[in-house]
């Protein structure tokens, strides 16, 4: 019964998937036809003709009706091809490919921090409420939400790599090519990402630790003649397990758009470097390629969020 | 049954004849002069005031009143599970000659669930969602015992069957969601006597539950204390379950204890003016009439007490000798009651 209700939520989130990627795919490509600009003007070149870029317009297929345009990408991409860049005729894919694993290790090193720093403090603040550790955390929390993390970045930079020349400022290195120069790397940029991080993960569970350890039901555990420290660690921290995955799911996605501004400040080729290229450049199926895939991994992460609830509270099915 | 005894402290003028010092260390638990306060942004707000009473080993006693009167707190300040931040309490007491009031947090949490254990109002809240019924009350047993998970499971599944839940193998690994209202609360009194503790404090243990139920864990509760020895503080709103449950009945009124007496006696003759009027308003208790009597006004907010007797402004029988500070005097051996006026009227009980 068990395995089963798990594999219907599964079934489930996936079939809600289809229309959440179709959408957001159409939104995209909808804005990119708004705006003005046209990369048949780039491709064809200064000084070329009206009829030189009309010529490239239908070589590409621009002159085709939108929804035309966009049902033949949406084809192709259900069979697995996101096509070619339109500016450096590269394949999409092997672009992602190629960004995707940089992206990733600074959001995933960003994710480690927020929680590995993030928890302890939360849990320091709740068990004393009020007390002068608690006023320590919130108030650094307080910062870590209020600064805005491209300026922490350039913050740093200019103290660990330019001052004191610890980090490189810039750049990054393939993890599959050398994994400690690609880690030192990613180390500032995921400092910068993890700031708003921490401080979301420590106030967020200091606010419900604070709630469950003054519920009713800490009352009965007090009750039983349970030590505080049992009562912290096994019935507060299970309690608000839910919670931390729900803050959890949320800033990973959060990152993961922040990337965006983040690999500007540290020029990092992943995939916010990607987007904004493909967008200034008009280049649609770059830009459709990448949020083909961001959407695919907010959704799986969102999937797997969702196994993990019904596991952690069993009142979720 | 054990003998009532009941020891009046709140009266340091006017000690009484009738309190015996073997009556004081006889008693499993004795409450002297208890007073509560809670610490605010604007003082202190003082809840209970010198709340004396004893309850002797096996013995049924409840703890009657409006919201509001001081009942709750009562029971909670006795396992001291009040937040010591901004609860202060004064007075004793005294469980088995010791003093709670003075024990450190580790001492406190050694009598907590082993001699002295309590039960509340809403079972559901009062019972962790996340964990199986089984290893919640489980851990009131390891909390004590150095047994292994094991053993505090097979010593789980035999409390549930204690407490009339069937199929007690299967229940022991629900969720508290799984279960109904009144398992729920079933599962709460096999938490609480698991370790046999001596005293049971019930807080309105069946005030959230179906009418239909309430009965079957007043009963549940009854039968356990008298099977298994363990002494019954039963605090709740409704005479009626003190008068099937209890033996002996004390009444609260704006955090004082008005009236202290046996259940047989104070139902036929109660001496308090507040007492007759809770027993006259209880529709099952009151003789057949068409208009049910209600006692006037409310419980006076704990920082607008009145001066002297704090019911003498919803009393009829209030007199120039109420605007002093009453205290509880003796009546007889076991009868104390917090009116000057007692002697004088005769008031209406519910049994007649």
């Amino acid at each position: 019964m068990f395995q089963s209700r798990k594999l219907s939520i599964i079934v489930r989130r996936l079939l809600q998937a289809i229309p959440v990627i179709v959408l957001s795919t159409f939104i995209v490509f909808g804005l990119l036809k708004l705006v003005p600009g046209d990369v048949a003007v780039t491709l064809a070149g200064d000084n070329a003709s009206d009829a030189r870029i009309a010529e490239i317009q239908h070589i590409y297929g621009l002159d085709r009706p939108f929804l035309v345009q966009y049902g033949s990408w949406l084809w192709k991409a259900v069979h697995g091809d996101l096509s070619s860049s339109l500016v450096s005729s590269e394949s999409v894919l092997s672009s992602i490919e190629r960004c995707l694993p940089h992206t990733m290790l600074i959001v995933v090193l960003a994710m480690l921090l927020a929680l590995v720093i993030g928890i302890p403090l939360g849990i320091a603040a709740a068990s004393k409420p009020g007390s002068w550790t608690d006023g320590f955390v919130m108030t650094i929390a307080s910062l870590g939400v209020a600064i805005p993390n491209f300026w922490l970045g350039m913050l740093m930079v200019a103290f660990f790599s330019l001052d004191l020349n610890w980090l490189p400022a810039t750049g990054a290195t393939p993890i599959s090519e050398d994994f400690w120069d690609a880690i030192r790397h990613a180390i500032l940029p995921a400092c910068a990402l993890a700031s708003g991080g921490i401080a979301e993960v420590a106030r967020q569970l200091r606010s419900s630790l604070v709630e469950i350890l003054s519920s009713q039901q800490v009352r009965t555990l007090h009750a039983k003649g349970l030590p505080p420290s049992s009562i912290l660690w096994r019935h507060g921290l299970k309690n608000v397990s839910v919670n931390l995955l729900t803050v959890i799911s949320l800033l990973f996605n959060r990152m993961l758009a922040a990337t965006v501004v983040v690999e500007a400040v540290f020029a990092i080729p992943g995939m916010g470097n990607l987007i904004v290229n493909g967008a200034i450049h008009r280049d649609f199926p770059v830009v459709q390629g990448v949020v083909f895939a961001m959407v695919l991994i907010v959704v799986t992460l969102n999937l797997l969020t969702d196994v993990l609830y019904s596991i952690l509270d069993p009142r979720i099915s | 049954m054990a003998a009532a005894s009941t020891s009046f402290q709140s009266a340091p003028t006017q000690t009484n004849a009738h309190r015996t010092s073997s009556a004081s260390t006889d008693a499993l638990l004795d409450v002297r002069a208890l007073s509560l306060a809670f610490q605010t942004s604007e003082g202190e707000l003082p809840i209970i005031r010198e709340v004396s009473f004893s309850v002797a080993p096996g013995e049924r006693v409840g703890i009657v009143g409006e919201s509001g009167c001081g009942k709750t707190v009562t029971g909670l300040s006795l396992l001291r599970l009040l937040p010591e931040q901004t609860a202060r309490l004064s007075g004793q007491i005294l469980f088995e000659g010791r003093d709670l009031a003075t024990l450190s947090a580790r001492q406190m949490r050694a009598v907590r669930g082993r001699d002295m254990a309590m039960i509340f109002q809403e079972p559901m809240s009062a019972l962790d969602p996340v964990f199986t019924v089984g290893e919640q009350i489980g851990e009131a047993y390891r909390a004590h015992f150095p047994v292994d998970r094991k053993e505090a499971r097979q010593r789980a599944i035999a409390a549930l069957a204690e407490v009339g839940i069937p199929a007690p193998e299967r229940r022991c690994d629900e969720y508290p969601h799984q279960l109904s209202g009144g398992m729920r609360q079933r599962v709460m009194i096999a938490m609480a006597l698991i370790c046999q503790p001596k005293l049971l404090i019930a807080d309105e243990p069946t005030t959230a539950l179906d009418v239909t139920v309430q009965s079957q864990i007043t009963d549940l509760l009854r039968t356990l204390s008298e099977r298994t020895g363990t002494a019954l503080l039963f605090i709740t709103h409704d005479l009626g379950v003190v008068a099937e449950t209890c033996t002996r009945m004390i009444t609260m009124y704006a955090g004082e204890v008005v009236e202290d007496a046996p259940v047989d006696d104070v139902l036929m003759k109660p001496r308090h003016p507040y007492t007759s009027g809770l027993l006259r308003s209880l529709p099952s208790l009151s003789a057949r009439r068409s208009v049910l009597p209600s006692i006037p006004g409310r419980v006076p907010s704990p920082n607008a007490m009145p001066a002297g007797c704090r019911f003498a402004p919803r009393c009829s029988y209030a007199a120039e000798s109420c605007q002093v500070r009453q205290t509880l005097v003796a009546l007889g051996p076991q009868h104390a009651v917090q009116c000057c006026r007692a002697a004088e009227i005769s008031l209406p009980g519910a049994v007649n």
